[in-house]
């Protein structure tokens, strides 16, 4: 599904990722953890095209999806969530996962300025789209509100309800339970796993330990921007070198 | 009532209202007044397309204005064009120049942005000053033809009066359309959130070209109209202070409101003439004007309004509850 050969990421002197490879099988949920400045966050930007890699290859699928920018992954069915939740602050709940839908659609300027009859239909399709994806995260009832008077674990909700509207092969969520209590991050991971029912990868970078080692198939572990291991959460809970740099060398 | 209804009502409200009011107020004076909001109602638009929905600032917009009033005056006037041919050339010309100009122009931000803008404004006023010789220069360029369709001339104020405020009609009623839209969303997106936009897959770089693109053509239509309605046109209408003027419009009425860019235009349209006894210092009541806007109603006078009539009907309301 999403494969990394040998990502190097260098800022100035200091190089936030080194030569980092790994693969993510197609229906996983993947969670990739590490401690602070680790270049989990890094890692994500790369593959989502908002910074650039010094130097490596990524691929989705088949797809040599290195030098693509930002805004044409989403076609290609890669999003991912913000870990400072980055909703439309200004917009309805319903118009943020209206927006998830933009690449479903096609009308451009002319036919939107005029209201042209496939522009109409169009319009009511995204509209019940956004509303079932709403109603499959739990957020039916905040149709309405808008996104900045949102509590912060709905806007958490609200930005994976609008990632799912692109309808994508694969997810990359930042951090989704950070700033949840323990009852919204044990909803969270019904609807992580509900998610890859439906078919869609996951990969999750994650700090709630818990989180991590209940939902994930597979875990990869990265220290100093070096990939230190991989293995499913039992080979990474018992493995030596993890708990090192977790707890520092003894 | 959905809200796709309660917007269609108060547009056909507002254009019953805009055909009825020459009935009302007659007099060359007040006629000309209203031709004007009409201009500066179109351009506030256009410019809110791009401040209010895609949250990029231009104080270079007066150019726009004016460049689409010179081609306008100098291909009638000089090279004999017809007139409707000389609008459409201007919108072409100004819609192709914003799209060249702006995909280096809207990589930046913020004031770096509003730098560049001011810049494109000023570098224009020069042109349009020192090219005396298609310009008329600093004593502006006159006998520039009214439009016409067949043998109706628009030539007398109640004529201009329909004339722009058809068009300024069908400007809003067009900017409503778009906002409303799966493209309103997405420039409003991009001003609340440009890297979730683009994860989202909008194309945030072509999209705010396209939208300074459309502002340009609104911006050059007005400037078109305005030059056929005037006859005569000089650079001192298009230089840096109206382009403050026109955001002060945007700001004034509400970023991100059709019906506040009216309001704005309106208000300040009319505020000279109530401000002629101060003379040089009415400046200083824009400022102020400004000013206690943004620190007390960020959002313009259509959400201030919104405002004082839901904090009523909240009073109303919340006695009604009390008494039950």
């Amino acid at each position: 599904m999403l494969k990394l050969n040998g990502i190097t990421k260098v800022f100035g002197g200091l190089t936030a990722l080194e030569d980092v490879s790994l693969e993510v099988q197609k229906g996983s949920i993947t969670g990739v953890i590490g401690p602070n400045g680790a270049g989990k966050t890094t890692l994500f930007n790369i593959v989502t095209g908002l910074y650039t890699q010094t130097s490596g290859t990524v691929y989705l699928g088949e797809k040599n999806i290195s030098f693509f920018a930002a805004e044409s992954l989403a076609p290609l069915g890669l999003v991912r969530t913000f870990q400072n939740v980055e909703l439309f602050g200004r917009m309805t709940v319903l118009e943020n996962v209206m927006v998830g839908l933009h690449t479903k659609s096609s009308s451009g300027i002319i036919s939107c300025a005029f209201k042209l009859p496939w522009q109409i239909r169009e319009e009511k399709q995204i509209r019940e789209n956004a509303l079932h994806w709403l109603e499959f995260t739990g957020l039916a009832d905040e149709a309405g509100i808008t996104a900045d008077n949102l509590p912060f674990g709905k806007g958490r909700l609200l930005e994976i309800a609008r990632t799912l509207a692109v309808e994508p092969q694969l997810i990359l969520m930042d951090e989704p339970a950070a700033g949840l209590n323990s009852l919204e991050t044990a909803e969270l991971a019904k609807l992580i796993r509900k998610i890859r029912e439906s078919g869609i990868t996951i990969v999750l970078v994650e700090h709630d330990m818990e989180l991590v080692m209940d939902v994930c198939d597979s875990i990869i572990v990265l220290n100093l921007g070096k990939l230190l291991a991989v293995g499913t959460p039992r080979e990474i809970q018992e493995n030596p070198a993890v708990i090192a740099a977790y707890l520092g060398d003894a | 009532m959905t809200k796709e209804k309660r917007e269609i009502i108060m547009f056909l409200i507002f254009t019953l209202a805009v055909l009825a009011v020459p009935f009302f107020l007659q007099g060359s004076y007040f006629m000309n007044v209203l031709v004007f909001i009409g201009i500066n109602t179109m351009l506030a638009v256009g410019l809110n397309l791009l401040m209010g929905y895609a949250g990029q600032i231009s104080l270079g917009h007066a150019a726009f204005f004016g460049l689409g009033a010179y081609i306008s005056g100098v291909l009638t006037t000089t090279y004999e064009l017809n007139p409707w041919s000389a609008l459409a050339v201007a919108a072409g010309a100004n819609g192709g120049l914003a799209f060249v100009i702006g995909f280096p122009i809207l990589k930046l931000r913020g004031h770096f942005l509003a730098m560049a803008t001011l810049g494109f404004g000023i570098i224009m006023f020069i042109v349009f000053n020192e090219t005396v010789a298609v310009t008329g220069g600093p004593s502006g360029l006159s006998g520039i033809p009214n439009l016409h369709i067949s043998s109706l001339v628009f030539d007398n104020d109640m004529h201009n009066y329909y004339l722009i405020w058809s068009v300024t009609l069908v400007t809003m009623l067009l900017s409503i359309n778009l906002s409303q839209s799966r493209i309103g969303r997405a420039l409003r997106a991009i001003a609340d959130s440009e890297v979730a936009a683009r994860v989202m897959g909008v194309n945030a770089r072509v999209l705010k070209v396209q939208i300074f693109t459309v502002s340009a053509v609104i911006s050059a239509v007005a400037g078109s109209l305005y030059a056929h309605t005037m006859t005569f046109i000089s650079p001192a209408s298009f230089g840096f202070n109206f382009s403050v003027e026109l955001v002060t419009m945007v700001i004034i009425g509400g970023l991100g409101s059709i019906y506040g860019s009216f309001l704005g235009a309106a208000i300040l349209t009319m505020m000279p003439e109530f401000l002629r006894v101060l003379q040089d210092f009415d400046i200083i009541v824009y400022g102020l004007l400004l000013i206690i806007m943004t620190m007390y109603m960020p959002g313009g006078l259509i959400s201030g309004f919104n405002q004082i009539t839901g904090f009523i009907g909240g009073k109303i309301k919340g006695r009604g509850g009390s008494h039950a």
